[in-house]
Parts: C-alpha cells; structure tokens; sequence
C-alpha cells in the first residue's frame, strides 16, 4: 500500500476544501451549471436522471482493509448500501446526494482516498495489472510507476482541460494484463539488451466507437524519461486533438488522422526541447516511491504445501476454484485469489456494505490486510498462503464471492446446453466460446460496460436468457442448430423480458450478430455511464434490428427461410 | 485594477479591426502578421493575443516588440492556451506580462498561473478578490511548471519541500 506522506495528504483536503466551495457555490445559484459541471466530473461527480453518481478512484486498483471498510462505511451513511466496483479499478455510489459529496470526499480523504479526475477530460486513474508485484513475470513491479504517474497526473496544470478524456495504463510484466493496447498511452516495462529497464509507449489505443490498437511510439524509453516523454506526448494531444467533435477528440483519432509516424515526428519534436529537463526521473525518487509502499512480510514457505495438495485431492468442487479463481504468485507457497463479484443474479461489480466489511476482514486475516480490484470487476486477495486457501474458500463460498467463473467467460451466463444437456436443441457453450473469441479484448469488453448476456440451449431456458440484455437461445431447424437473438431483457428490480431482434442465424453468425448490437449501442449511447440496456429501453429495438439485418440480409444459403421458434415462451 | 489596454478583436467575418492613433492596443496575431510595421510605428503600447489554436512560435523572434502577450481561452474547458503559455515562458522565454482573457475565472486560475499567466482579464462578473485568492487553493504541486520549474520530488532532495 502507498502510504501518504504529508503534502499528498495535504493535496487531497486542499481538494475536499475546493471542492466544497464550488459546491456550496452552485448550490447558491452562484456558480453556473455549465461552470460547475466540469469542475464535478473532475471529482467523480456525474449528474444523471434520477441522481448523482460518485465515482471514487482506486488508484492502480489496490485497496487496504481499512480503506475498503471507509468505503462501506460511505455506501451505508451516504448511498443505498452497496457500491459498484467498475471495470476501471474505480468504485461508483449511484445514490450521494450532491449536497453530501464533499463529506462523502473528506471521509475518503481520512483514508488516503480521493475522487479526483475519475471524470472530465483529463487524465484519469492510471490502471495496471491487478497481480502488480506478485506476478512471477513482473519486470519492475508497476504499482511503483503506477503512483509515479499518478503524482505526475494529479493537477497537471497544463493537461486539465483536455480535448477528451485520457487513460494510461501500465504493464510492468511479461504478459500483459492491463491492456496496455487499448489506452490512450498503454506503458509496457521491458529490459533492453544491457538489462536496463525501460518502457514500450503505446499511443492512440481505444475502443468505443472506434475500436484502435494502440502504436507503439517508442520501442523502448529509458526509466527516466517517462515522464517528460508523456508531457511531450499529452502536449501534442493538447494542442492538436479535435475539440469541434465529441467523437472524434480522443487521441486515437488524432493519431490516425495524423498518421502515426507524423505524430511521433511531433511527439520527437516537442520531447527534444523537454529531454534531460527536470521533470526527468531520478533514481531517488523512485526509491523512494518505493519505500512508501508497505510490502508484506512474506515467510520463507516451501513450494509444495500438502494441506493445499491434499484438499485439491479430495474436494473437487474446491479444486475446480482453485483451477480458474486462484493465480500463481512469485513466492513460494503463496497465491493470489480472486473473489468473484459475478455471482449469477448479482449485478457484476456490485458488493454491499456488508460484503466489503467481510472482505477487508478477509484481507486482514489473509493477505497482510490489502487487497485489489481488478477492471474485470473482482476483488483479488494478492498474498495467500496456499496452507490458507481452503479456509479461505470456504469463507468466500458463505459470502458468495467463491464461484469459479474468472476469466473472459464469466461475463457469459450459459446453460451447458447440447454438448452436455438431452433437452438442449443447439448447444450453447461453443457459441459462448466463438463470442468470447470475438471479444477477446478485454478491454473491448469493458469500454463496452455492463452487459448480461445469456446463453439457453433450449426454451427451458435455464441460461435465462430471456432475462439478459443480449440473450442467446438455441433452436433446431430441421436438424440444424440455430440461435435466436433477443435483446432488452433485464433481472432484477427492473426486470423486463427480451424481445426477439429477427430470424434465427447460424452458430457461424452469433459472433458477427454480437457485434453489430455492440457497435449500433456504443454509436448510440448518450456516454459511457448509458448501459447497452438503457439504449435499448430508450431507443427500442427497431435500430438494432435494422443493424442487424439491413436490407441485404443474406439467409444462409440452402438453408430457406426459418421462422423464429417460441418468441419469449418457457 | 486598473487597466489601460484596449483589446482588438477581429469582425465576425474576421476583418481585422481599426487601431486607434494611440493608446496601449492589444492586437490579434492575425493583425501583427499583417500589419508589424504600422503598428510598431505608432503611439501607444503594443500587445498581441494569440487564439487557442495560433502557434506560438510566430512570434519567438517579435517578442521584443510587445508589452504584453495575451491567450484567449475561448471556453475555459478548452486547453490548448495552456501549453501556448508553457512555450512561451519555457521555450521562448518570454518575460513579460502574459495575460490570460476570454473564459477566465477564479477555478482557472491556479492552473494558469502555474503555466505562466502572470495577469488574469477575468470576465465579466466575477469578484477579482475571490479570483486572486483561488491561486492558493493548493499549496504544492507535483509537475513541472512555469511558477516551480523544479518538479516536487527535486525540491524534496535539495531543501525539503515547503508550503509556498
């Protein structure tokens, strides 16, 4: 955990102070809504139709115990209960009221936790790899480069009114688990030959409208030039980025329009006046970053821990968690564990006050008192012992945060269909798995937000697919399988049922059919806070339909024209 | 605060404005491009204002020509008048007034100063004591900048970081 020292501590109440004012301020009538709506968003403030959303940020995604029972204490005085933990290592209240906002950003403040620049068009919370040093394959550990940045980003005075919103995340490992690819800069550590640490830039990723990987910029920039480099960066972007239109001001655009070798030309000419200036890093500094971190007090553990052994042996259901909710660690005869916030019929994300008071007494008793949150909108327990996990799973299995669906397929809710099932008609898994491949990006996913999608093989509909924003049902037509497509279902207090988009597609053809709903949703969408579902209720399903099939829908060929089976029956 | 500038401003259909005889004027870059000699020639002061999107590096050579030097920040969501008074100061090192006009106001102005801006049009409506006490919302800052060219974790090794 990063601990404050005394002038971040003091940046933050200046902040709550700040904030106060300008909130007292447009609750008088003295300060205008136009003035005062940028000045909320860079506080996590949203405005939406039935009330405020706060959105706190969760710097790198890493949390202590007391932190995360601030945050419950919050979500019972000041919300409804419950906090929403987002795919952006941030966690979101719906229910503050705007009069309350600065008492809810001073509490945070008691714990080192602020709201600043969760919103707005400025740079936001800097994101990484949620097993951030304690990954095997760690180069630098990037919650160090994560705070650097972080220090670098909070009341940048030039990079507060951006064209557009701007998020950087960093990788400090081997493989990638902070979709780097996708962010306005994506940050990669590598070594070069000599063994020198340094960075792999990335600019000009993105999903939304307009799905970008992100080019890499520089092959390799020494440690020390990481910050001047993205001030040379985040200036060309400044001063050239599109501010005539919404859609087309994120740096993506910029680079693409410039070309991207016209844009590192740029970003070259503004960081030779900025090289060896200094903003350039020093070894000290970094030290000493890194030292403001507690590290856990690991022991000396032996590899193989036949308590852990002998448990996988005999309980399956348990070694079946271990499989897919427990992820290697760099010291022997620990683990890292991620408690799942997808439970089936909880809304993903979502925890309440209760559960995060059970989960910081998890992380006090088994991982050094600290935890993460990962932008697949878990919870993860970093430094497990593995003599610990069956205790541990046990506990997480009273809470509800134990089911072992981590990874791209979780967000799928899929009945085990043909493959498995005598009732099925078609089969659901494969058809799970092609759109998971299709969607492989995980960040693609989340750009996209909250979507329940549900998959049924049959009409007993024990996917429920009638009930998921996108569902997926399974049909036979004359001895072939086909899916029918129905959105705008919900569960829940809001519950709705899905209505049939068109005619049954092929298995080939879900992917495709998904991502045409994803594309027509994000052109459609008000923001990023309009879930795919609010679109639909909103716009209805005609658009999405139209999407879909157009006027040049072409029918597999040979295989007649097929009505849709059962609408909504089961 | 008193004030004897007169601001130029281009028609809707960007003619260039009339300049006074004399009088402190401070012209569009657009006038000063067209018209250096008259304007260098007459009475009165001379400033020039650059819009968000002009380029500062027009002017490196002139900058002894002017009095003071103005950034029209057009909405005070738009940025780019930030780093147009970064280079000014920083790469162009100019020394004198730099003003910032349009969309000015009190929860601008510690961002401004800290890229330069050493004098503030604040626009119409706004209480200047209010303003100028909004410079100390915050009492340290991390970055680089035009009022601390040091960055926090340089000062923080050589004299230990102080409330300013």
């Amino acid at each position: 955990m990063y601990i404050y020292d005394e002038i971040d501590q003091r940046l933050v109440d200046e902040r709550v102070t700040q904030f106060r004012s300008q909130t007292q301020r447009f609750l008088s009538g003295a300060l205008s809504e136009d003035d005062f709506r940028p000045l909320r968003l860079q506080n996590g403030l949203y405005i939406q139709r039935y009330a405020p959303m706060l959105r706190v940020a969760i710097p790198y995604g890493l949390l202590a115990s007391r932190q995360l029972r601030a945050l419950a204490y919050i979500a019972r005085k000041w919300d409804r209960g419950y906090g929403h933990f987002s795919t952006r290592q941030n966690i979101q209240y719906n229910w503050p009221r705007l009069e309350e906002v600065p008492d809810i950003l001073a509490k945070l403040a008691t714990v080192q936790m602020h709201a600043i620049q969760t919103s707005g068009n400025c740079i936001r919370n800097i994101t990484t790899d949620h097993f951030a040093g304690v990954a095997p394959d760690d180069i630098v550990n990037p919650l160090v480069w994560s705070e650097l940045l972080r220090q670098w980003s909070t009341f940048h005075p030039e990079f507060a009114f951006l064209p557009r919103k701007f998020k950087i995340a960093v990788s400090g490992s081997e493989q990638d688990r902070a979709a780097t690819q996708v962010h306005d800069i994506g940050v990669q550590a590598k070594r070069d030959a000599a063994g020198n640490v340094g960075f792999r830039v990335l600019v000009g990723g993105g999903l939304g409208r307009t799905p970008i990987i992100g080019v890499v910029i520089r092959e390799f920039l020494p440690w020390q030039h990481l910050l001047n480099y993205l001030d040379a960066v985040l200036r060309v972007y400044n001063r050239y980025g599109r501010r005539d239109n919404k859609y087309k001001a994120r740096i993506k655009i910029l680079v693409k329009e410039l070309t991207p070798d016209v844009f590192r030309q740029k970003v070259e000419q503004e960081w030779a006046h900025l090289e060896n200036g200094p903003a350039t890093l020093i070894a000290d500094e970094v030290q000493r970053i890194e030292q403001r971190f507690t590290r856990p007090s690991y022991l000396k553990l032996d590899a193989h821990v036949p308590e852990h052994a002998a448990a996988l042996a005999r309980d399956q259901a348990y070694a079946k968690w271990v499989q897919r909710n427990v992820h290697p660690h760099k010291m022997p005869g620990y683990a890292a564990v991620t408690l799942s916030l997808k439970k089936t019929g909880v809304p993903p994300g979502d925890a309440t006050a209760d559960q995060m008071d059970a989960v910081a007494d998890m992380a006090d008793r088994y991982s050094f008192g600290e935890l993460r949150v990962s932008h697949e909108q878990n919870l993860i327990l970093a430094d497990v012992r593995q003599a610990d996990l069956h205790q541990l799973w046990q506990k997480a299995r009273e809470l509800g945060f134990a089911t072992p669906n981590i990874g791209m397929i979780t967000n799928i809710i899929c009945c085990p269909g043909g493959d498995f099932c005598s009732l099925a008609n078609a089969k659901s898994i494969p058809v799970a798995e092609a759109i998971q491949r299709r969607f492989d990006d995980l960040d693609y996913q989340y750009d996209i937000g909250e979507l329940d999608l549900n998959i049924s093989g049959c009409m007993n509909a024990c996917g429920h697919h009638h009930v998921g924003h996108v569902g997926i049902l399974g049909v036979d037509k004359q001895g072939a399988e086909f899916y029918q497509i129905s959105i705008g279902g919900s569960q829940g207090n809001h519950a709705s049922l899905g209505k049939v988009l068109g005619p049954s597609v092929s298995q080939d053809e879900v992917p495709d059919v998904m991502e045409k709903l994803i594309k027509l949703y994000l052109t459609r969408r008000d923001s990023e806070v309009e879930r795919f579902i609010d679109v639909v209720r909103r716009i209805g399903i005609e658009p999405f339909k139209e999407h879909v099939y157009g006027g040049h829908h072409k029918r597999p060929a040979g295989r007649g024209r097929h009505v849709a089976v059962a609408e909504a029956g089961g | 605060m008193a004030d004897t500038w007169q601001l130029l401003k281009p028609a809707a259909d960007k003619t260039l404005p009339a300049v006074p005889p004399d009088g402190d004027v401070i012209v569009p870059l657009a006038q000063w491009l067209a018209q250096r000699a008259a304007l260098t020639e007459r009475r009165g002061r001379l400033g020039v204002w650059l819009g968000s999107q002009d380029e500062p590096g027009v002017i490196a050579d002139d900058l002894a020509c002017f009095e003071v030097i103005a950034v029209n920040f057009p909405q005070f969501i738009d940025g780019q008048g930030y780093s147009i008074a970064r280079l000014l100061r920083e790469r162009h090192h100019w020394q004198g007034e730099l003003r910032a006009i349009g969309d000015v106001f009190r929860e601008t102005m510690f961002y401004l100063s800290r890229c330069g801006f050493n004098a503030f049009a604040l626009r119409p409506g706004e209480d200047a004591h209010a303003a100028l006490a909004a410079l100390d919302d915050f009492s340290e800052a991390y970055q680089v900048s035009v009022e601390r060219p040091q960055p926090l974790f340089r000062r923080r090794l050589t004299q230990g970081a102080t409330r300013v």
